[in-house]
């Protein structure tokens, strides 16, 4: 009789069907924790930075190192998860449909510079009432917004062209525009706008309250939307199956474009707060690459706004606190990218985990089956 | 031990789990050298992954497999070609785009050079040798279900097996190439091939097999000869209970002209005629058969009454039951018919008509598969409320009553349908198409998937919805089923209606000629049998 069964392979997965909450919570630290172990690694073997300094200087960067300036550290750090998570907020819609949009950079940016462009010619006109100026900037920004959403819900819509192409075409397009009015805005063509004297949000005791606000509001909006309203029930059987969807008489077009309105509101709203509530100014790089992290912070929520709270403020945090890393141990910012992308990269994997076990051949189980074979 | 006297292939102690899921435990299994064994069991009793793993497709858990007495290893369809061992999946893998002979020589290494020629003529001979009828030349995509069933079948003989596994050849097969495929297997098993055939279907056992194994929630109860067994004795042992295999066939009552449906005709997306100037008349308080081979039109005729599909030419006229006044059982005056086509789904329910469509992709059209019980029993009524909020009291209580009624097991009304078994799902689809109070329930393959109890409890609806007064369109592929539930059953056949017969008079025969007959045939007065038209 063959000892066949010392072939057998050792390491063998399998799908789970469900997992306790406190594993799933455990899996993402204990990834997160290996995640930080290997980034201060890789510190101490590239820049000779010693483990625990690279650690304390990480986390005085999203703290401080005293009360004032953790008081400064935190609320530009509420602030940066707030602007995140708005975008994300803008996001979460269509992906529940399955509508890859990829252009919220875009989107926002020609939201800010419809902004900007209000303040520009008419800031001084309407100098006397800053709100009429308020909503007519706030009015331009979500036009602006909705239609650099919608061109391509309706190019979907109507001939089912690639969506995700299509977006990410017109992140160019907005930023040339951009650079475009820029040069001719500015009188000696330096592309350099400055700080716009009209149309700043009232502060309300701190620059960041206002925006903090706006989230938080459109962020329990967007919750009751998709789980209890009627158009997010639309949208979640719009993304499972269109045959669906047409079979109970939903009519997918004007589902489409209903939700890229919707998200260029929302994205409408961001840029308006970019220009009127912090930067009071427009340059091709406003948004900054948000509008994809926002992407990383709506999928690893998986699409629910309220854990979006906590994806904003991980990758938000990781940011900042790269950030004093460069500063502290002047580095280029490469190392930081490098160290966000392998803990994304560890935050992204370890659902593997979570959603597949696997098990590991037991050394006596081989011995067993043999002694069986001998029987027969 | 003695390599002749030992089986083809033993069995000992397999189990398998996905998950917390058994999908074996501890089977033992016997092939013989030259016979055949039927594997039968109902959907999930785990007969197929019991097969991928003899076939290398999946490796077991723990057991060991034993070929002419030799243990093995099998872990991967490589090592089983290597012990002769093939297997006839289900879903066909093959290229449509290639001639036969290349796919049945695609991924041979046998050493020598590619000589297609060479092939044709292997091919051809082992077709001969079984009486196969195939051109080794003709590409995948012109043929028939039955002839790429042959094209997998010639795969596994060309690479020499001895074991064949064939997983549920028969479910695509009409009665005749069914019998034709049997007469084959039996050639090969004359040949010495043993042949492991899996099926649930019980007459099918007792026509081709020497011995059946039964299977049960992935456990081996007993293997037995079959001239020993009888369908009430192997369904017995399948389900773990006696159970009556009857379905109840009411004379109808007061029947009423519901759907009328003339001259329908419409291409589908490859521009191919898939309904050809279809006319029949569907009648409430009866049930009406659609038969015909996978892919004659069906999907579309029910589509187009759904108003899903929009056909190019024809009427679709409904007459509303509300309307009927007067007793001459045509219901309404044509006056009062509405013609659907080319209405949406949402206009055609906002006409007032109450029909209902149990279509046969459940899970990627009759419902959402990652949504909870009670969100996909509200796809039908979510619209309605004043508001822009979604009410979900009402639905929670209806997925409540359907869970019960119908039997549906499920954790709670929170799981999401898609890990719901096969029957549970066709329970809560059904369920929330019934709960409409339909005035014409259109079902189609309702019980494919299904085990025999879930089967005959989805029988029952329609019968009760049949004895309500409904008109039922049911459209199946187990002609044994399609003629002991229908009233009256329409033949389709590449998109026309190749007869309208009367399901009490008629035979399997008949039907499965008008099934496959080619419509260049001369017309032997045979379409439109007046038996079953009634006025």
């Amino acid at each position: 009789m063959s000892r066949a069964s010392t072939k057998e392979p050792l390491i063998h997965i399998t799908r789970r069907s469900t997992i306790a909450p406190w594993k799933g919570i455990v899996i993402r630290i204990a990834a997160i924790v290996v995640a930080f172990l290997l980034c201060s690694m890789l510190a101490y073997f590239l820049i000779g930075a010693k483990p625990a300094d690279f650690l304390i200087n990480f986390f005085q960067g999203l703290f401080g190192i005293n009360r004032m300036s953790a008081n400064i550290r935190l609320w530009m750090l509420a602030k940066d998860t707030a602007i995140l998570l708005l975008i994300a907020l803008a996001l979460t819609p269509a992906f529940r449909m399955k509508f890859w949009n990829i252009g919220a950079e875009g989107q926002v940016l020609i939201s800010a510079l419809a902004a900007a462009a209000v303040t520009y010619y008419f800031g001084d006109k309407l100098a006397k009432s800053e709100w009429l100026l308020l909503l007519l900037m706030l009015a331009a920004s979500i036009t602006a917004g909705i239609i650099w959403a919608v061109i391509p819900a309706i190019f979907k819509a109507l001939w089912n062209s690639n969506e995700t192409l299509f977006t990410l075409m017109m992140n160019y397009v907005a930023t040339y525009f951009v650079a475009f009015c820029l040069v001719k805005w500015t009188p000696d063509s330096s592309s350099v706008l400055g700080i716009l004297d009209h149309g700043h949000l009232p502060t309300l005791g701190n620059d960041y309250i206002l925006i903090l606000i706006f989230t938080l509001i459109t962020t329990v909006f967007m919750f009751v939307y998709l789980n209890y309203s009627k158009p997010g029930y639309e949208i979640s059987v719009v993304g499972e199956s269109t045959r669906t969807a047409r079979y109970i008489g939903i009519n997918v077009k004007k589902v489409i474009i209903r939700t890229m309105i919707l998200t260029g509101t929302i994205c409408g709203l961001t840029g308006f707060l970019l220009v009127a509530a912090l930067d009071h100014s427009v340059t091709a790089t406003s948004v900054g690459g948000l509008g994809f992290t926002a992407i990383i912070v709506a999928w690893l929520a998986k699409f629910n706004p309220f854990v979006m709270i906590l994806t904003s403020l991980l990758l938000a945090a990781l940011n900042q606190g790269a950030g004093q890393i460069t500063s502290s141990f002047s580095v280029s910012t490469a190392l930081p990218d490098v160290m966000i992308g392998i803990i994304l990269f560890f935050v992204i994997g370890c659902e593997f985990f979570i959603r597949y076990s696997i098990h590991f051949r037991k050394k006596a189980h081989t011995s067993v089956v043999q002694e069986k074979g001998d029987e027969s | 031990m003695d390599q002749f006297t030992a089986p083809a292939l033993m069995l000992r102690g397999i189990s398998k789990s996905f998950g917390s899921i058994k999908a074996n435990s501890n089977v033992d299994l016997e092939l013989r050298h030259g016979e055949i064994l039927a594997l039968l069991g109902e959907n999930g009793s785990g007969k197929t992954t019991l097969m991928n793993m003899v076939a290398g497709i999946y490796y077991p858990d723990d057991g060991q497999i034993f070929i002419d007495g030799e243990e093995v290893v099998i872990s991967s369809p490589k090592d089983a070609f290597k012990y002769k061992i093939g297997m006839i999946h289900q879903h066909f893998k093959l290229i449509d785009l290639f001639s036969a002979a290349e796919n049945i020589v695609l991924g041979v290494k046998d050493g020598t050079r590619y000589n297609i020629r060479e092939v044709n003529e292997r091919v051809r001979q082992i077709a001969d040798r079984y009486g196969f009828i195939i051109d080794p030349t003709q590409k995948i995509h012109e043929m028939s279900v039955s002839q790429k069933q042959t094209v997998e079948i010639l795969k596994v003989l060309y690479r020499g097996a001895d074991i064949l596994i064939l997983d549920e050849p028969t479910a695509v097969l009409t009665p005749q190439e069914t019998s034709k495929l049997f007469e084959v297997l039996r050639k090969m098993k004359a040949d010495g091939k043993s042949i492991i055939i899996i099926t649930h279907k019980l007459h099918e056992v007792l026509a081709i097999s020497d011995r059946v194994a039964v299977l049960r929630k992935g456990e081996h109860i007993a293997t037995v000869n079959t001239a020993e067994s009888t369908e009430s004795s192997l369904t017995e042992m399948m389900v773990g209970k006696k159970v009556t295999l009857n379905i109840d066939r009411a004379i109808p009552e007061n029947i009423r002209r519901r759907l009328v449906v003339s001259s329908l005709s419409g291409k589908n997306e490859d521009g191919m005629q898939i309904l050809d100037n279809v006319s029949f008349t569907a009648f409430g308080g009866e049930i009406l058969g659609i038969a015909g081979i996978a892919g004659s039109g069906q999907r579309e005729l029910l589509e187009a009454i759904a108003g899903i599909y929009v056909p190019e030419a024809g009427e679709i006229l409904y007459a509303d039951p509300g309307r009927d006044g007067d007793n001459d059982g045509n219901g309404s005056s044509d006056s009062d018919l509405i013609d659907l086509r080319k209405k949406t789904p949402m206009q055609i329910r906002e006409l007032g008509v109450r029909l209902s469509f149990v279509p046969e992709d459940r899970l990627g059209m009759g419902l959402v598969g990652s949504m909870d019980i009670t969100d996909n029993v509200m796809l039908r009524s979510y619209r309605n409320g004043p508001f822009s909020l979604l009410d979900r009291n009402q639905p929670r209580q209806l997925a409540q009553d359907i869970v019960n009624d119908l039997g549906v097991v499920t954790p709670n009304l929170q799981t999401p349908v898609r890990r719901l078994s096969g029957g549970n799902v066709q329970k809560v689809l059904v369920g929330r198409e019934i709960a409409s109070a339909p005035s014409l329930l259109m079902a189609a393959y309702p019980v494919r998937g299904l085990d025999i109890n879930s089967s005959y409890a989805i029988y029952n609806l329609l019968n009760e919805q049949k004895a309500n007064g409904v008109a039922v369109i049911f459209v199946g592929e187990d002609l044994d089923v399609l003629l002991a539930l229908s009233d009256r059953l329409l033949v389709l056949n590449s998109g026309r209606v190749s007869g309208i017969l009367d399901a009490r008079q008629t035979t399997k025969e008949e039907v499965g000629f008008l099934m496959t007959k080619s419509h260049d045939a001369p017309d032997d007065g045979s379409d439109k049998k007046d038996g079953g038209e009634r006025q």
